[in-house]
Parts: structure tokens; sequence; C-alpha cells
């Protein structure tokens, strides 16, 4: 803490030293969501910006969690207070795009800012999502992670399985996970967090089934969900059967925070969470060797493994500031997506990489090699062509949704509903919510 | 009893001496009272661009919605719950302490205590005592066979926001009572004892009555804190769930206005709660403080 605190305070120094230099800097403010470590990276590639040139001086500004730093810029566009940059998780992007009068679209920007600027530099999985239709780049991707599989080694060890096999398919998931209660080793065979994303959205992208109508929401305001589709429904019935066997313990609704502990504390053997844990994970799994794995599939459904999709958060820019603003902007997004930038913010943080260059500056390093584990993500959401099922998905009050997700899978557990009853009330009640987002927006 | 009257020569001062007061009073209540309800008619998206008046269909929406018929009855069950115990376990405190002569001062600062400590520090602490993986009292819970998750138990989850918030309250209520205890002359009760009436039969028939104005005040209090203040403890402890079983009005508005962005409806469920408190406090006002005897 009293690290961090000097730390911050040194770039803040550094900061309040370089513009009593140059008085003619323009200031550019960014408000975001990284606290903690992520948050004194971030002050640092900053920093790192700011000492780099003389005409533009970048200010963070952390605004708390992301609905948070969220509902704060929206509160200030409403008010005219706004900032130039505003950091937005992936699930309001809905919202952000629907809002056209507000944002000032990422290509757009570059374009009349004169900004050096190639759209094809970006890798498709993680930008695809932040596209239009005509895949036109919207926001500027920053943090973006996808889950992947964690297990513990030394548990797979003592129940006499190879330690260096991560189960592929739901039915390995399933076989492993027996062996290991059967001998012992440990409790329970998986927890998850981010029931939401991870057990519905990703399963659907990885099995390439319609998360939504109209390309998952891409091609407009009038979709609709269709979450409650067979492989779905089977897949939530192997969940509440194997939460009732203690094959599988839940972790909580929304990021799912009991299940990390699960799993660091050896109760679980294995564990789906975001790529960009994998510092937390090993850091915390202190006593134990983790391995990574790519998300099971079911072997049976047609077209899995196809790709997982991305979470995470992307830079927007809010317009009603000045050219000169707005130039700064824009080169600091050229700043922010050079291969060097990016690949040490990867390599810190497991966000993917968000360019090609990126990626192969990590391989030139030999990094992936050194850390392994470290581009699972990355080979797991490239593994092939996103389809239309597997680009991502963008409805409007999708937040709320994700709370009916949640609210749903916990009537499912809880015994009160069947699996098709529960995705049924997820898409009716998510539907509700988008034909609200549509006459509001429309 | 003859009152004295004031007369002021000068008509403006009254008004000028009530005018930080009224001026509060406009700002912080009336003002955004009055744009709650003018949000309440309207249909906005997030930044503002599309508005559109739609009369009376957010209140419409509400009252068909499944979700705002639960959160009525939890709130309900909630307040209750949470006033009634808080307030019976801090008289049994304040008798207690009451009977005690050197020790009471000790037991005050002790009692004291939670009342210190932010709603939603609160919430952290008997989430962690309580957390299915990790807690305390969920391990002893399950040494004795009983399987404690409010993470998918809606009573489990309803115990504990109940727990939670009758603890933080019960120093505020023991505090009053025992202000009101000592103000209860001794006298009264020892002409009882020597008529020779027991110490149950003292406490029901002299003291519970005299302490009447204080439970009153108590509890116009505590279901104002069980609607309000609350908030905070279920922010930390289940936000609302599991399934929106711990989802109460004012938990409610905040989910939907400030995290679903939908202030329509956040502004009607806003005029809603407001309708419920006025009405509330009319009613405790009216009819339970007849019965009051001061």
């Amino acid at each position: 803490m009293v690290r961090m605190t000097f730390t911050a305070g040194l770039s803040a120094l550094a900061v309040s030293l370089t513009s009593s230099v140059a008085l003619a800097q323009t200031e550019v403010t960014w408000w975001h969501a990284m606290g903690g470590e992520l948050g004194t990276k971030l002050e640092e590639i900053v920093a790192g910006y700011n000492a780099s040139q003389s005409d533009y001086k970048v200010t963070p500004v952390y605004k708390g969690t992301y609905d948070e730093t969220m509902t704060a810029a929206i509160a200030a566009f409403r008010a005219g207070q706004q900032p130039d940059i505003v950091q937005v998780y992936e699930v309001g992007t809905g919202t952000m795009m629907a809002a056209q009068g507000a944002i000032y679209p990422v290509y757009q920007l570059m374009t009349d800012m004169g900004a050096d600027f190639d759209p094809d530099a970006f890798l498709p999985a993680v930008v695809g999502y932040y596209t239009d239709t005509e895949g036109n780049m919207l926001s500027m991707p920053f943090n973006s992670s996808t889950p992947i599989l964690y297990y513990n080694k030394d548990i797979f060890e003592e129940a006499g399985l190879d330690p260096e096999q991560p189960p592929e398919t739901w039915g390995q998931l399933e076989e492993f996970s027996r062996t290991i209660m059967e001998s012992g080793a440990a409790e329970c065979g998986f927890t998850s967090g981010w029931i939401s994303w991870v057990q519905l959205e990703n399963l659907s992208a990885w099995h390439n089934q319609p998360i939504g109508t109209l390309e998952n929401g891409f091609g407009g305001l009038e979709a609709e969900l269709t979450f409650n589709g067979p492989v779905q429904v089977k897949h939530w019935e192997n969940l509440k059967n194997w939460q009732e066997e203690g094959v599988f313990q839940y972790g909580g609704p929304g990021g799912g925070g009991d299940a990390p502990p699960k799993f660091y504390s050896g109760e679980c053997a294995m564990y789906m969470n975001s790529s960009a844990s994998r510092a937390g994970v090993l850091a915390n799994a202190g006593d134990f060797e983790v391995g990574f794995g790519m998300l099971p599939y079911y072997d049976d459904v047609e077209g899995a493994p196809q790709n997982s999709i991305i979470g995470g958060a992307t830079l927007w820019v809010l317009q009603g500031q000045s050219e000169e603003e707005f130039k700064g902007v824009a080169d600091f997004f050229s700043y922010l997506s050079s291969p060097e930038v990016q690949a040490d913010w990867h390599q810190f943080s497991g966000y993917l990489p968000i360019t090609q260059a990126a990626y192969e500056l990590g391989q030139q390093q030999g990094f992936y090699e050194e850390t392994p584990g470290s581009d699972v993500a990355i080979k797991q959401i490239t593994l092939n062509e996103p389809t239309e099922n597997s680009k991502g998905l963008r409805f409007g009050n999708y937040v709320q949704i994700r709370t009916i997700i949640d609210e749903e899978f916990q009537e499912l557990l809880s015994g009160s509903k069947t699996p098709q009853e529960a995705l049924d009330a997820v898409v009716s009640r998510g539907n509700a919510l988008l034909r609200d987002f549509e006459a509001a927006n429309s | 009893m003859q009152t004295k009257r004031t007369i002021f020569s000068n008509k403006g001062l009254p008004y000028a001496l009530l005018f930080p007061q009224l001026a509060i009073t406009a700002i912080f209540f009336l003002w955004p009272a009055g744009q709650a309800l003018w949000q309440s008619f309207l249909r906005q998206d997030a930044f503002g661009f599309r508005t559109s008046f739609v009369g009376f269909s957010n209140f419409l929406d509400l009252f068909t919605s499944p979700q705002y018929l639960n959160s009525l009855s939890v709130t309900a069950v909630f307040a209750t719950s949470v006033a009634a115990l808080s307030m019976s376990v801090s008289l049994l405190l304040a008798v207690a302490a009451d009977r005690m002569i050197r020790t009471r001062n000790a037991y005050t600062t002790f009692l004291v205590w939670p009342y210190a400590v932010a709603p939603a520090v609160a919430g952290i602490l008997w989430w962690f005592m309580f957390n299915p993986s990790i807690g305390v009292f969920s391990y002893v819970l399950d040494m004795l066979n009983y399987n404690w998750n409010h993470t998918l138990s809606r009573t489990d989850a309803m115990l504990l926001v109940i727990f939670a918030s009758t603890w933080k309250q019960i120093s505020y209520n023991f505090l009053f009572f025992l202000a009101g205890l000592q103000s209860i002359p001794a006298s009264l009760s020892e002409a009882a004892a020597i008529d020779g009436a027991r110490p149950v039969k003292r406490f029901f028939t002299i003291v519970f009555p005299l302490l009447s104005p204080t439970t009153f005040f108590l509890m116009v209090v505590n279901i104002t804190y069980a609607m309000f203040d609350t908030f905070g403890i279920i922010h930390a402890t289940t936000s609302g769930g599991p399934a929106q079983a711990t989802n109460i009005l004012v938990y409610k508005v905040f989910n939907d206005g400030f995290i679903g962005l939908n202030l329509g409806s956040s502004a009607a469920q806003s005029v809603i709660l407001m309708a419920i408190v006025i009405s509330l406090t009319v009613i405790q006002f009216r009819y339970i403080e007849r019965r009051v005897e001061y």
C-alpha cells in the first residue's frame, strides 16, 4: 500500500514537473476503473506517454468500479462536464453505441485528426466486438480478456491423472472430476466465476450457437435473445446435476466472488475465469502448481470448439471537446496501441494484446515459452475465424440482462425452475428490457 | 396553562428567521423530489438525447412487474423484522443494563460501538462470518448439519441481511431505551413491588407503558432506517440476491437507475417509495400516537 501511494505520488510528481516545463500543453482527461496493481500500471503507462512528448498531458482519474465510472461519465456528459476518454466495460457497449451524439467513433477520430492508424493491425477477435456492421472500430480496446480453465496440477497428480493434460471436453471434465472426488484429492471438481459470461455467453460462442438474433444484436436494436437453445439448456441441466452431486460448486452472482477461494484453498480442482485473473491465481496458489487449458466443449455439438469471446473494457471518446484535445486523444491512442506499450500491459496483466504486432513482440521476447499458459487465451479466441455467433454480442440494457442471467441461474440451482424454464425466463425478461431500450433509443 | 405570545412588529422578520430552514428544505427536498416526480413521467435514454412523455406508463409497468411486487413484499418482511428484532433485543439489553449499578457505563460504552461502524463495513463483517466457503458461522452451522448458503437460499440471504441490519441498529435503540428507563421514577416500581407485583408484571404494567413515547419514536426511526439506511448493508452482502430475494425497494431504485440507467422507472420507484414513507408516517402519527402516554 505504502509503495503504491509512493509510486502514484512519484508519477504525480513527474506529471506536475513536466507540466510546469511547458505551459502550452493541452490536457486530456481519462476516466478509468482500474484500481490496485492495474491502476498503478495504468498510471505508469500514462506517465510514460507524458514524458515521451510535450504537446499533451493525459490525466488519468480513477472513478471506481466499471458501473460507477460509466454512470459518472454519463452524468457528467448530461451536465456538459465530460472527460475526453472514458473506460467502459463490454456490456456497456450497446448503450454507448446507441448514444450517437455523445460518442466520437475512434476510426473517425483517428482519420479526422490525421493520426497514424491501421485498423488491420488489430486482432480481429478483439476488435470485432467493438466494430459496427461495416467493420469500423468505434472504441479503442484497452483491456480485453477471455475465460480459460485453470487447474490444480497437484490434485490431478494425487488423483492419478496426468497433470499435464487438462480436460478438453465437458465429458472429460466430468470424468476427471469424479476421479478426483473418489480419490479424495479434492472435495469438488470445478467452480466458475462469471456464470453469465463464462457459462452462457462464451458457452454459446464456443459452440457456435446464437446468443441473439440479428448477428447477436450487431445488426440493430430490434434483436431478440436466443439463449434458450438446446445446447445451453443441456449445459445448464448438467451444471444443476453436477452442483447436486458436488462436482460443481457455485461461486455466487456477478463475478462470482466465492469461486476463487474455492480454487485457491484446494477445495475445487478446476476453475474457469478470465485470463486476466492469471496473476491473481498464481499469487494465491501458494502451495500448488497451476495448469492452464482452454474451455471445455461438448464433442457432440457440430462446429465446437469455435472461438471464445472477450470481456473487459474499451476506451470511448466523448463528443464536445476542442479539436486540440481530440488531437491529443488520437496521439495518445497511437501510443497506447504501439507494440511496446501493448506487450508490456498484456504481459503484466494477463489481458489480451490488441494488436498482432504486440503478440509477435511477445513471441520474439520468448515471453510465452517462459510463462506457460500465458498464450492459452490468445489461441482460444483465434482458434477459428469468428462467425456471426462468435463475434461477440451487442444488446442495450445488457448490464441488467446479466443480472437476470444470474437470478435465473440461482432459481435453477435452488430447484425452483427447470433449465428450460430458467433459460426461457432469461429470454423473455431480457427481451422485455431490449424492447424498453429500443423504445428509449428510437 | 398560559402561553406567552411574542408579537413581532416587523412582518418580514419571522420569514427571514425561517428562511435558512425553508431554503434547505426547498433545495434538498422539494427540488429533487419535484425532479423525480417529473422524471417519473418520462422515458429517456441514458444520455438524455431522446425524451418522451409517457404519462403513467412507468408506474403501470411497475405494478404489473412481478419483480417489483416481489420487492414490495421483500421490503415489508425485511423492515418489519428488522424493526421488531432490533427493538426487542435492545429493550432487553437496556433493561438488563439498567439494573446494573456500577458496571452500567461500561456496558453502555461497549454496546454503542456497533453504531460507529459504517453500514458497508457492517455488511462486510457479516458477509465474512457467514460466507459459505470461509465463514466461521457457516462452518459451525455445517457441523450442526445445516448447509448455510446465502448465495442460493432465499431464507438464508434474508436472515443474513436482517441480522446485519439489526445488529447495526441495536446500539441506537439501546441508548434511547436506557435513557427512557432512567427517566421512569424508581418509586413507581417500588410501590408496585410493595403491593406484591413480580418483576415481569411490574415491567409490563408500569415500565413498558411509561416507555411508550420512546418506543413510538424508535418505531418510526427504525422503519425508516430499515427502508433506507440499510442500503449499504444489502450492497455489501447480497446485492439484492439471490434471485431478488433481498432486493428491497431502495436497492431496486439504485439498481435500475444507476446500474441499469433506466431513469424513468427508477424515478417512478422513488416517487412510490416517497409516498409509502409519507403515508406510513401519517398512519403512525395519527393512529398509533394516540395510544402513546406522554
